[in-house]
């Protein structure tokens, strides 16, 4: 399996594999079912949950609608706390900034924190092909690294994988990248979580760089927020002499004080915790303490299109808690890589196509990766409406219309694929415009009905391959309406009288 | 009070039953129901396949036939969110498109006033036993646009509970979605198909004979998928449950 998502298929053909693979549908299972739970009671003790929701949707809602100004307050907090701000206006850019900062150290090697922005920016192949190798400390994430795997879930980027599983990764992989896994290693989540402790404590003590991301970035300090679980964070941003952070533009809060609302809603939406093991908060650069180095890499990275858009905007609200592929029924069986992104799941199906674009196959499959459940916006912990997303870019996708690419607007054509569909949709229109034409069809279809397969050829085995299709009833209600005089007339109905058989329509 | 009966496009030509059986429910309980012959589709499935330009009009075409009744019961948790979420929302975007006040206008009228069938018994006719008898072990599947985006809350298994000779059985996993979603049935069956499946079992898991639900769409997709298992449960819409009666028992 490859490192990176370049060139997937589209979902359906993705889910496909990932529905028949057992052990990983079981995998999934158990664990988004365990923590939906938890979830659900680590929510349900919070008396003003419904008040917290609001609050982080209309702190993001504040912060997005005057982005331009919070940026630069920050960049002026960051600077005067003693930090350097680098802007990067996509993936290749930021890349280049963290290249060059990383040489101009004479270092060649990294140890990072959990981050999602430089898993989107392909940053750790960047490096690579640079001569710099990229150590992720997280223990996911390195059972993902070691593995040669790619991340399938925001916050537990190895889901897809079981204790023995990851057993066999430690001690076939370990030894190539550092100290190996001790002998006759077992699958205990003790003896997995030693095993990873020995080979990172090498690594901490020994790197001078640290790259990390944030979940918050405060523009009145410029402070910024990692919240984690395992300290591998805290050993990554405080231990190297130089720390760069890669950061999206719309994680800015303005004060500490709005940091309050999300350290209450973070925790609990993603890992089921009152409160995370570990909150650092770092402000630039202070002496013989810490990093004496510090950069900050802001990247927009289509950022600023989806921020143009009017209904699509909700998606950079997000905190990448993550609860909602816990949630959700289509993550749980098609799993993460099926999404062909860093971000999965009902979030990463309107953040990708939004920030890449709806022009290849998977990122114009995503969309309609939902059956629009809704479960993902009931748990969503700044109430983005992914449902409401999904059916504006389904729209973008089948009919066009506006978008903004680059900079600048455009007008999309309707994407390739969809002109049978859109023939039916417009013929359906007509029949559904024209009651008579419709009943004709109906009396059709039911007068025919002897003669109609349980099972459909072509398109229709979509369908018919794992359900039967209904029977079709001997008239359809409109005639049975018409000739027992809205029921009367009919032996089968008894008690009361119906007003009956009028034709009200147009 | 003058009720129109919306029994949607589904209904109307595949689940006939269930519109006799909305029929005579009201009409027991004392309802002047009409079924206005002009109706045809709300437009959900073009608003929610990505076509809301062909929406509009079905959305037009609703509010002139509807818009003149007192109340608009329809036994369809989504068809109802789609008036109720989704035509308001239409009104919205077209506002947002420069295309002025006139969908929305046009459209306000039917919104309040529509309502899905448990929600208007137990709402309106503040009615929790409908006099009905069922002599059956019954699950109770709450579709999701009926439950997330109307709020049915426990309006549907109240009334289950209030028949005579029903026994309701919890169904494990009952507010996971059973997988049909309109189009995601096809252009994401395999996916579609496992959900189905998962919903089926957990139904069997239970020892009903029957599963019920509000919404004929979701009951297409796992009646077909239970037919398909062989399994020896049957899906009923809760209408045909709440019309049947000692007399004339009905699903």
């Amino acid at each position: 399996m490859s490192g990176t998502f370049v060139g997937m298929p589209a979902f359906p053909k993705a889910a496909r594999e990932a529905v028949h693979n057992t052990t990983l549908r079981g995998n999934l299972r158990h664990a988004t079912h365990t923590i939906r739970a938890k979830r659900e009671a680590a929510v349900a003790e919070v008396p003003d949950w419904a008040e917290l929701r609001e609050a982080g949707k209309q702190i993001k809602d504040h912060t997005l609608r005057h982005l331009d100004r919070y940026l630069v307050q920050l960049e002026e907090s960051v600077t005067a706390a003693g930090g350097t701000v680098h802007w990067a206006a996509d993936a290749d850019e930021a890349n280049r900034i963290v290249t060059y900062l990383v040489k101009a150290t004479g270092e060649s090697e990294v140890v990072k924190v959990k981050s999602m922005a430089t898993q989107e920016i392909g940053l750790n192949e960047a490096l690579e092909a640079e001569g710099i190798h990229a150590y992720e400390t997280d223990l996911a994430e390195l059972i993902v690294q070691l593995g040669k795997d790619r991340p399938s879930h925001i916050l537990v980027p190895a889901i897809h994988r079981n204790r023995g599983e990851i057993r066999d990764i430690f001690a076939r992989e370990m030894s190539e990248w550092g100290r190996p896994a001790p002998e006759g290693l077992t699958d205990t989540p003790a003896e997995l979580a030693d095993a990873a402790r020995l080979h990172l404590r090498e690594k901490f003590l020994r790197a001078k760089v640290g790259v990390s991301g944030a979940n918050f970035m405060v523009a009145d300090t410029g402070t910024l927020v990692v919240v984690e679980s395992e300290g591998n964070g805290r050993m990554c941003l405080t231990l190297p002499e130089t720390l760069i952070s890669v950061v999206g533009i719309e994680k800015i809060v303005p004060t500490w004080q709005d940091l309050e609302v999300f350290l209450q809603t973070l925790p609990r939406s993603s890992t089921a915790e009152r409160m995370n093991p570990y909150t650092s908060t770092w402000t630039g650069t202070t002496d013989e303490d810490g990093p004496s180095t510090f950069h900050l890499v802001l990247i927009d990275n289509g950022r600023t299109d989806t921020l143009a858009d009017e209904v699509g905007r909700q998606a950079l609200r997000c905190i990448r808690c993550s609860a909602c592929l816990n949630v959700c029924p289509v993550y749980e069986r098609a799993g993460g890589h099926a999404y062909g992104s860093v971000y999965p799941g009902p979030i990463g199906a309107i953040l990708s196509p939004q920030l890449r674009g709806t022009g290849s196959e998977v990122d114009a499959s995503l969309p309609y990766a939902s059956s629009l459940c809704g479960a993902c916006y009931e748990v969503c912990p700044v109430a983005i409406d992914i449902p409401e997303v999904l059916v504006h870019l389904r729209e973008r996708i089948a009919q066009g219309g506006p978008a903004t690419e680059q900079g600048a607007k455009v007008v999309l054509k309707p994407a390739k694929g969809h002109a049978a569909e859109r023939a039916a949709m417009r013929a359906a229109r007509w029949a559904f415009s024209h009651p008579g034409a419709l009943r004709t069809g109906q009396r059709v279809a039911s007068r025919t009905r002897r003669f109609h397969p349980r099972t459909l050829p072509g398109p229709g085995k979509a369908w018919s391959a794992s359900r039967d299709l209904p029977a079709l009833p001997a008239e359809p209600f409109r005639d049975w309406w018409q000739r027992t005089n809205g029921g009367r007339g009919d032996e089968r109905m008894s008690g009361g009288s119906t007003s009956g058989g009028k034709d009200t329509g147009k | 009070m003058r009720v129109a009966l919306f029994l949607t496009c589904v209904n109307d030509t595949l689940y006939p039953d269930t519109g006799r059986a909305v029929v005579k429910l009201l009409t027991r309980l004392g309802v002047d129901v009409d079924f206005p012959m002009g109706q045809t589709c709300c437009g959900q499935a073009h608003y929610n396949t990505g076509y809301r330009h062909e929406a509009e009009p079905l959305a037009r075409k609703f509010s002139d036939v509807f818009r003149e009744y007192e109340a608009i019961v329809t036994p369809s948790g989504s068809c109802g969110a789609m008036v109720r979420e989704l035509y308001p929302r239409m009104g919205e975007r077209a506002r947002a498109e420069g295309r002025g006040d006139t969908l929305a206008r046009t459209l306000a009228p039917v919104v309040p006033k529509t309502y899905e069938l448990t929600e208007f018994l137990a709402d309106v006719l503040g009615v929790t036993d409908v006099g009905a008898y069922y002599p059956h072990k019954v699950t109770y599947h709450p579709t999701c646009h009926g439950l997330r985006s109307l709020g049915l809350g426990e309006r549907p298994r109240r009334l289950l509970q209030a028949v005579k000779g029903l026994e309701l059985v919890e169904l494990p996993g009952a507010e996971e979605c059973c997988g049909f979603g309109g189009t995601f049935a096809v252009k994401n069956s395999d996916v579609s198909a496992a959900m189905g499946t998962d919903k089926v079992r957990n139904a069997e898991s239970t020892g009903a004979d029957v599963l019920c639900a509000a919404d004929n769409s979701c009951l297409m997709h796992i009646g077909g998928t239970m037919t398909r298992l062989r399994t020896s449960m049957r899906p009923v819409h809760i209408a045909e449950i709440l019309a049947s009666t000692e007399k004339e028992p009905l699903g």
